[in-house]
């Protein structure tokens, strides 16, 4: 085994293997569609005191957002179990994002605040890398368990009554499209920042 | 015909007919501006991938998939959480594409239910002998499409019950309710038949009130709150997708819960 992982370290094999690009990229574009009509689903019954921009919203109105939310839900949540199966399966998740030291993860930050952080080896993830790739797979468990409380709270009420009931997951649902957008900001801020990172992404390499 | 294996809620013909005819134009421009702001995926992709009509058709296709996939998921015994009468929901809203003092006035002493379509008996049926129908209670959350809920307290008589006493072919596809103010709903059949489905006549013991749909309300604690036709004047048991008033303008024909 430690011979194998040190063999998918080396100069030939890619930095993000060609299964982690499609599943990156097929998600990215699903994810898009689910955020930009969900905004628009949450506009015909605001949990809070605020609407989406209708400018930033997807589907013109709530039937319109409803076809978009209910077609793309089949690509996140297809691609997410390929992502996650194969994640496991090759060991890439061990491997890339664990373990998570808290102490590493308080020095990578501060590095990070002044700077400093490296960003030489696109294989390597940094703490809080890891911290961010792991808890937005988690948020994309949460949402997907939160969405199907909301869509099924008959035929699968025993899931829904696990977020408190109806109301609660949606809220549920809700903080966890915000733990996505708030982490999409980052990540997407730093790919920009960070340019060889979105063509490994890209081309592999 | 009636003896092919099919997927209940999905009329190929009728699903055609109904890709084809679509949404009202204003709509369908809602549509449009909605692809439009989608700005940033056709930057991501490169290419425009959302002509307008072509993202509609496919969008449909998806949700008519989506219909048998929740047809498939339903499940005749799973019964809808019910609530203690502390957890209803005080007042209960009133809710409907019009205002409440736009809702239709029935007049419960001129009023017949007509029964129509794969039914053995379609004598029409009077408030009084509605009333005096065997009785079941539901104190059940109702759910509307735009997301907030409210916990109800209905009774009435189970649609199966009413269902036999007809004589309707319960090997039917579908179910279609007529409403006094031209409103329209179709179920599939095992919805129709599942043991919560409900001819409701009372809200929380008294008389249905106008605003909750006086004199007849069918309630499906199943399906989203537009799938439940109040002011219903007219049922009728068939093999033909008839539609129904949100379901023409896009929205999901299922709608289960």
């Amino acid at each position: 085994m430690t011979a194998e992982t040190i063999s998918m370290t080396t100069a030939d094999a890619p930095i993000h293997p060609r299964w982690v690009r499609v599943c990156h990229w097929v998600n990215a574009v699903a994810i898009l569609v689910m955020i930009g009509s969900g905004w628009q689903v949450y506009n015909a019954s605001p949990l809070f005191d605020f609407e989406f921009p209708k400018q930033i919203t997807l589907g013109g109105w709530l039937a319109g957002a409803l076809l978009w939310h209910f077609a793309a839900m089949w690509a996140v949540v297809i691609n997410g179990i390929v992502y996650v199966t194969l994640g496991i399966a090759t060991g890439r998740f061990r491997r890339k994002l664990l373990p998570i030291r808290p102490a590493e993860v308080i020095a990578d930050i501060k590095a990070a605040l002044s700077f400093k952080l490296a960003h030489d080896d696109l294989s390597h993830y940094n703490a809080v890398q890891k911290l961010l790739y792991t808890g937005v797979i988690i948020a994309g468990f949460v949402i997907v368990l939160s969405g199907i409380s909301i869509w099924k709270p008959v035929q699968f009420q025993e899931l829904t009554a696990l977020f408190g009931g109806y109301d609660a997951a949606r809220y549920v649902h809700f903080f966890a499209m915000a733990a996505i957008v708030g982490f999409l900001i980052v990540h997407v801020a730093l790919a920009l920042i960070v340019p060889k990172s979105l063509r490994a992404m890209i081309t592999g390499r | 015909m009636r003896q092919r294996k099919i997927i209940p809620g999905v009329d190929a013909k009728w699903l055609i007919k109904d890709a084809a005819k679509l949404m009202p134009d204003a709509s369908r421009r809602g549509f449009l501006r909605g692809a439009a702001s989608l700005g940033a995926l056709t930057f991501l992709t490169g290419c425009d991938i959302l002509d307008g009509d072509t993202a509609e058709g496919v969008l449909r296709k998806i949700s008519e998939f989506n219909d048998g996939a929740q047809a498939a998921l339903f499940s005749r015994s799973k019964l809808a959480p019910t609530y203690p009468e502390s957890a209803i929901t005080k007042p209960f809203p009133f809710n409907a594409y019009y205002d409440e003092d736009e809702a239709p006035e029935v007049d419960g002493k001129t009023y017949k239910l007509e029964v129509a379509g794969l039914v053995e008996n379609k004598k029409s049926w009077t408030l009084d002998e509605l009333y005096a129908l065997p009785e079941v209670s539901q104190i059940t959350r109702h759910i509307c499409v735009e997301g907030w809920s409210a916990i109800g307290s209905w009774q009435g008589t189970p649609l199966s019950e009413f269902l036999k006493r007809v004589g309707a072919d319960t090997r039917a596809k579908y179910v279609w309710f007529k409403c006094a103010e031209g409103y329209t709903n179709t179920i599939d059949m095992p919805t129709a038949l599942h043991p919560q489905t409900q001819m409701t006549f009372k809200f929380a013991n008294q008389i249905l009130p106008r605003a909750y749909g006086f004199p007849m309300k069918i309630r499906i604690p199943t399906k989203l709150g537009f799938k439940n036709p109040k002011y219903v004047v007219a049922m009728e048991v068939t093999n033909t997708d008839k539609g129904g008033y949100w379901e023409d303008k896009g929205y999901n024909w299922f709608s289960g819960l």
